[in-house]
């Protein structure tokens, strides 16, 4: 039965709505009366750059937390992808398409051998992506050498790198297009993509209804067992999009890119939980999460807080986010 | 008639502008059986919630002994006696610790001494078991290890323990087998004989009738009326739980059994089923009735791809099925509604109608893009054809009762044209008016020619609703009755394991009290 709604309830219900929103807002305001920087086009677009390649790698944390799992070793894929791409051009002077193509198999290859852990053998998502994320930092950097990579480096070997990061690649990262940058172009389309699939057709639907409970999935035709799969694949896809991105952007494959990142991602994905009260992880909340951190975390670069304080407000802001979405979700579903 | 033990009188409450309970009413006498019924939002819940502490009533008076009551917490209407037995006792055990621990929790818990004897503990349990006839439970076992039966009657031990004065037995036997059943309700006769006044609320009739001394039925939160147990009959409680007179639909039915559809021939599986056959013709309702345990929903699950054969085949409309998946069997034209369907049948935090379209996407996203639109018109259609009560495709079924959702359920399967529905439990905690929907939509399939198989351990359900029964027991088929042979207690004899001796003495009984479905 529906209780009529006390103003507190109206407040949480608000809150749950439109809180992030008007919590977005409010940053916007306080740091556009603070600093005359800050609401300008050109900071706005820096601000963008800055998110895509976390918004990339927490679509992927989107997608498998949709099924109901969780996936902890994005970050590790992404810099096993990072120094894979800078070292197929440094090291091997491959092709562009090659430079390309090797890291996704690899993002599909990560994704393969988590999905195998979870759905075949059976151990918590938790607990098999967190070691691959061991395993597959351990590769990264076993690849490496503990190097990072650049062009014309000096090899083990002896004699320097032959090749180096074409103009072509690096304009993925750092071009400009239509008066964005290359990334934010790519991270629109990646979004919007991912939102349109998860909420407007059929296999978003499949993806979702798995999530809310497999037993009845399976019990109306699904296969789980390819749905969970084929999400931990686009996991690990997304991660290494995200290192590929990354390359590009830096200019040289840095080991260890995606370690701090991986945790960024899961909170821009908690905080996304709560935007228009969708509850439950999807694609324009995550982003719109990875947004609210990133502009908070520039306006404060503005104001000059220290850098090692932004863990505090990053935190602060999932536990605000966390806080409003499941204390709606406990009103919401103990009342019938 | 002596002073009564509890006596509650127009009893209000509301919850913001919804009205719960308006006029309530009840009484108890010391030692009497008094059942509570009525259909799902009838105001038991609320009613009962009140009596034991967890809401308080805006208006109207609770007497105890004669002098007047008001409960404020569950631990105020435990000091004065009154305890709930819930239906849902994993909630109320402490599953790590022991049965005498559970029996007493509430006094070493709350109590003054320090340290706790085991010696006093255990003989305290003891003491209390025996008086419940169930010395047969070990007291120092762990909780977690004893049957849901056992656990009920740690519960009504726990409360015993206290000189309960009521016990409230919400839906005590909905989990329990027949001889559970059977033992829970000499419990009960039990603690009458000790002056225990018992409320006892349940969905199946015939036991409201064994075990009661007064039924009060309520409506709308109102109510209604009460009963002699001894003096009524089972169809004017149901008539005057629904407000009207049960349709006669539900008993008569003319209908043509078609072709032969599904065909199973020697199946067995890794666990329970061993060597089953059986068939279901088009428009035909197969009842396959056992106890809890007897293999029903293996039997259910096999049949839909669920579970791994080791021999037989199952043959639907002349073609031989290989079922590796439920994605096989459904494209084979199956559907099952699975017992369990809050876990097994239903997404509950997802709407109506994305629930009514998910078995058949495709349907609804024809261009890969979901049309939402042709889903909600999906969901409408449903909506009215069983009757869900519901003002809105987009709520979520958590928000919907048991009936409800177990229509939803249902309905899920119509978008794809099934040939064989498989119905398992179907009326498992589902309220009168619900049942009388659903049976009527199971009739309907038949009627259109579907075959439908109705798995049940409600064997007096089973027998207005099926054509042919077939009996379960341990895993295999042992009995066939038509229609016309069935008895409640022929059934029960085959599905206890039992063997009619001299068939040629048996009296053909006439069938009664088969008619109420309820």
């Amino acid at each position: 039965m529906k209780t009529g709604s006390s103003p507190k309830e109206k407040a949480i219900q608000f809150l749950f709505k439109y809180g992030a929103i008007a919590l977005l807002a409010l940053i916007i305001f306080y740091f556009s009366t603070v600093s005359d920087a800050f609401l300008t086009y050109g900071n706005f677009s820096d601000i963008m750059r800055s998110i895509s390649i976390v918004t990339l790698l927490a679509l992927g944390v989107t997608f498998t937390l949709v099924v109901d799992g969780f996936d902890l070793s994005v970050g590790s894929t992404m810099s096993l992808s990072t120094v894979v791409t800078a070292s197929l051009m440094v090291w091997y002077d491959m092709p562009l398409w090659l430079v390309l193509l090797l890291p996704l198999l690899i993002g599909v290859l990560a994704g393969a051998v988590n999905s195998f852990l979870i759905v075949v053998l059976g151990i918590p998502d938790l607990l098999a992506t967190l070691s691959m994320m061991y395993i597959v930092a351990g590769l990264h950097r076993t690849y490496t050498e503990g190097y990072s990579i650049y062009n014309n480096m000096p090899l083990t070997s002896g004699g320097t790198a032959p090749g180096q990061l074409s103009d072509a690649f690096l304009w993925i990262g750092q071009g400009q297009m239509l008066g964005l940058p290359v990334p934010v172009w790519i991270m629109v389309v990646l979004v919007l993509a991912s939102y349109l699939i998860l909420n407007h057709t059929r296999w978003g639907r499949v993806l979702y209804m798995t999530g809310g409970n497999a037993e009845a999935a399976t019990l109306s035709g699904v296969n789980v067992k390819k749905v969970k799969f084929t999400a931990y694949v686009v996991s690990g896809i997304f991660a290494s999009m995200a290192g590929i991105l990354f390359t590009a952007r830096v200019g040289s494959g840095q080991i260890d890119a995606g370690a701090p990142l991986m945790m960024e991602a899961v909170a821009a994905v908690f905080v996304g939980y709560s935007v228009l009260g969708a509850g439950k992880p999807n694609a324009l909340g995550t982003f719109f999460g990875a947004a609210v951190i990133g502009i908070l975390l520039n306006g404060l670069t503005i104001l000059n807080l220290p850098y090692y304080a932004f863990d505090i407000i990053k935190g602060g802001v999932l536990v605000a986010a966390l806080a409003v979405t499941y204390v709606y979700a406990k009103k919401k579903f103990s009342k019938s | 008639m002596e002073h009564p033990v509890l006596e509650m009188t127009a009893i209000r409450k509301s919850f913001g502008n919804v009205t719960a309970l308006e006029q309530a009413q009840f009484s108890l006498q010391r030692g009497e059986v008094h059942a509570l019924l009525g259909v799902n939002g009838a105001g038991k819940s609320t009613l009962m919630k009140i009596l034991s502490g967890v809401y308080s009533q805006d208006e109207g008076e609770i007497t105890l002994n004669g002098s007047p009551l008001w409960l404020r917490s569950p631990k105020e209407a435990k000091e004065h006696g009154i305890y709930t037995v819930y239906q849902e006792v994993d909630t109320a055990i402490v599953a790590e610790l022991s049965v005498a621990e559970n029996i007493l929790l509430d006094t070493f818990a709350g109590g003054s001494s320090f340290f706790i004897s085991q010696k006093k503990l255990y003989d305290d349990a003891r003491r209390v078991l025996k008086e419940l006839q169930s010395d047969n439970i070990a007291v120092g076992q762990k909780a977690a290890d004893l049957t849901l039966a056992e656990k009920q009657l740690v519960l009504i031990a726990r409360a015993l323990v206290h000189s309960a004065k009521i016990i409230i037995f919400d839906e005590p036997t909905a989990p329990l087998s027949l001889h559970e059943s059977a033992k829970l309700f000499s419990v009960i006769e039990g603690l009458k004989a000790q002056g225990v006044g018992c409320i006892f609320i349940s969905h199946r009739l015939p036991e409201v009738f064994e075990i009661s001394d007064r039924i009060t039925v309520m409506a709308e939160g109102k109510w209604v009326q009460t009963f002699d147990a001894k003096a009524a009959s089972q169809e004017e409680v149901v008539e005057s739980m629904l407000g009207a007179k049960l349709s006669n639909e539900l008993v008569h039915r003319e209908h043509e059994i078609g072709a032969p559809q599904l065909t199973v021939e020697g199946l067995s599986d890794e666990g329970k089923l061993e060597n089953l056959s059986f068939g279901a013709a088009a428009g035909e309702i197969v009842g396959i009735v056992g106890l809890v345990g007897a293999g029903k929903t293996e039997l259910a699950k096999a049949l839909f791809g669920e579970s791994k054969l080791t021999s037989g085949t199952i043959t639907l409309g002349g073609k031989l099925l290989k079922l590796k998946h439920p994605s096989d069997a459904i494209k084979a034209g199956i559907a099952l509604v699975p017992e369990e369907r809050r876990k097994e049948g239903l997404f509950v935090q997802e709407s109506l109608s994305a629930n009514a379209s998910f078995p058949n996407l495709r349907r609804f996203s024809p261009k890969f893009f979901m049309d939402k639109r042709a889903e909600r018109a999906f969901a409408k259609d449903i909506i009215g054809r069983l009757q869900i009560k519901t003002d809105n495709t987009e709520t979520p079924l958590i928000h919907l009762s048991g009936g409800n959702q177990q229509k939803v359920a249902i309905g899920k399967w119509m978008s794809l044209d099934s040939r064989l529905y498989l119905f398992d439990e179907p009326t498992k905690g589902v309220d009168i008016g619900a049942k009388v929907d659903i049976f009527k939509l199971i009739r309907q399939l038949a009627s259109s020619g579907k075959s439908c198989v109705y798995f049940s351990s409600e064997i007096h359900e089973a027998i207005g609703i099926s054509d042919r029964i077939l009996v379960m027991y341990n895993g295999q088929i042992v009995k066939e009755f038509s229609r016309q042979e069935a008895t409640q207690e022929r059934i029960l004899l085959y599905a206890s394991g039992g063997k009619e001796e001299r068939s040629e003495n048996r009296q053909q009984p006439e069938r009664e009290g088969h008619t109420v479905s309820v």
